[in-house]
């Protein structure tokens, strides 16, 4: 039988592995972008918290970025998908159901990167509230809008222009980071490329197609935050 | 949870902190060795080098670093020149895969705090070492690079920090370091929470400690820059000689 070349192994053919290597990095896409819808929202409250909670909120935020920022990221994928399902099923038996209750893989895997992502967030978007100019928010206030109002018009898009570089950062972390949701069985790219690697004995063939196309994600990603950061900032000027 | 089970697992755990901070000291050093010579090939200004150095931190920047652990570990012996070849000893051992992916990784976000460092040497310090008559050697030894080192220090705490924080993917590849550890404790014992946590506490005092030291380090190489401790007594406007 004559060997398949890289791109018969990698590719759409009968021996081809192209479509489940393309299915991996749709799941990858996914889990990424869960993850950084998650993490903005943790991260809009947690600057929140920060900047003008009370000191219960500020300690609060304070600790969960500086724990997040000390923790590996594969530790806290392993508490969320195996920690919760030691909490479901004993809370299942509390409710006199026996057996094994866990949250899919892709769920805790999510929600594990969204708040690892949540803590990075945290901080660009604080970062990006400080470079909003006060008087750009007194003027708001000036002119009597009411404070949600204000945050809608004023506060949020100024501070999203700045946060767009440092959220770009969050989002390649984000794509790298769910690479590692592979450990608990998730479908994602990874995963497809050990699988594909497992029944071909390819190894190498499958994790540079896998390396490949996180690279083309990242590149592609990299082009539209940057056309974004152009279209948010075509009120300023350049000096 | 409960207490007496966490402590029995740090005592455990303990047992990975050794492996876990030698991946991480070995990859931070030769990741910035490497890293160097990536950011000095970069600034060198000869199109075939910078576009090496370029390419090399846009791919490692890009690709996870589990990618490149199993490339190495996995992939690697599917060749059998690879197999029969004199580094196959070193290859087949999941510790120098995991310490040479690390290494190549670290090497890449090192290069790019290095050149930050190495652009910020202004070029009065170089004009003055070079009209001193210092080779070009010694003025990077004795001029560049300790201002890149002092520039670039805090970034690299942050990338020391990175490392420890990677190594957990070692135990990915067999290696019982801290993760390794609690991943094997919490499947023996079906308590994964309190297993994690312990490991998590661990790693959270060693990245504690490692900020503490960045910092004293920084404090120290900057001692310049602070006001001198008690001001010097200003003279009696009557008493000059």
């Amino acid at each position: 039988m004559a060997e398949p070349g890289f791109l018969g192994v990698v590719g759409f053919g009968s021996q081809g592995w192209g479509a489940v290597l393309l299915s991996g990095a749709v799941v990858t896409l996914a889990a990424a972008l869960c993850g950084l819808g998650l993490g903005a929202l943790i991260g809009a409250f947690g600057a929140w918290a920060k900047l003008s909670g009370g000191r219960l909120l500020q300690g609060l935020a304070e600790t969960y970025t500086t724990v997040l920022r000390g923790v590996p990221d594969l530790l806290v994928i392993y508490l969320l998908y195996f920690g919760s399902s030691s909490v479901l099923t004993s809370v299942a038996g509390l409710f006199g159901q026996e057996g094994y209750f866990a949250l899919p893989g892709f769920v805790a895997g999510t929600i594990a990167i969204g708040i690892i992502s949540g803590a990075q967030s945290t901080e660009v978007f604080r970062g990006a509230f400080r470079a909003v100019s006060p008087g750009e928010i007194e003027a708001a206030r000036a002119c009597g809008m009411p404070p949600f109002l204000r945050f809608r018009r004023i506060i949020a898009p100024l501070t999203l222009r700045h946060a767009l570089p440092g959220m770009g950062n969050v989002w390649l972390g984000l794509l790298k980071e769910s690479s590692l949701l592979s450990a608990t069985g998730v479908a994602e790219l990874m995963r497809q490329a050990q699988v594909a690697a497992g029944s071909t004995r390819m190894p190498f063939d499958f994790y540079i197609a896998a390396a490949i196309l996180y690279i083309v994600l990242a590149m592609g990603s990299g082009l539209l935050v940057e056309a974004g950061e152009r279209h948010y900032s075509r009120g300023v000027r350049r000096t | 949870m409960n207490l007496p089970f966490i402590f029995e697992t740090l005592e455990r755990l303990i047992a990975g902190i050794p492996l876990t901070l030698e991946l991480a000291t070995l990859s931070v050093a030769a990741g910035g060795c490497i890293g160097l010579c990536i950011a000095l090939m970069r600034l060198s200004g000869r199109w075939p080098l910078v576009a090496f150095a370029w390419l090399y931190v846009q791919l490692m920047r890009s690709t996870p670093l589990l990618v490149l652990l199993f490339l190495i570990y996995y992939g690697l012996g599917q060749f059998a020149a690879v197999r029969n070849g004199p580094l196959w000893p070193v290859l087949r051992e999941p510790y120098w895969c995991a310490l040479i992916a690390l290494s190549f990784n670290s090497a890449a976000y090192a290069a790019e705090i290095i050149r930050g460092g190495l652009l910020s040497v202004g070029h009065k310090e170089r004009e003055a070492a070079l009209a001193c008559g210092m080779s070009r050697l010694l003025y990077m030894r004795r001029i560049m690079l300790p201002l890149a080192i002092r520039q670039a220090l805090p970034a690299y705490g942050n990338e020391a920090i990175a490392m420890v924080k990677a190594t957990s993917l070692a135990s990915l590849v067999t290696l019982m370091e801290i993760t390794g550890i609690a991943a094997s404790i919490a499947s023996e014992t079906y308590r994964p929470i309190g297993a994690f946590v312990a490991a998590g506490a661990l790693y959270l005092a060693i990245t504690f400690l490692l900020t503490r030291a960045v910092k004293a380090m920084e404090y120290r190489l900057t001692r310049h820059l602070r006001p001198p401790p008690t001001a010097p007594a200003p003279y009696p406007s009557g008493a000059s000689a």
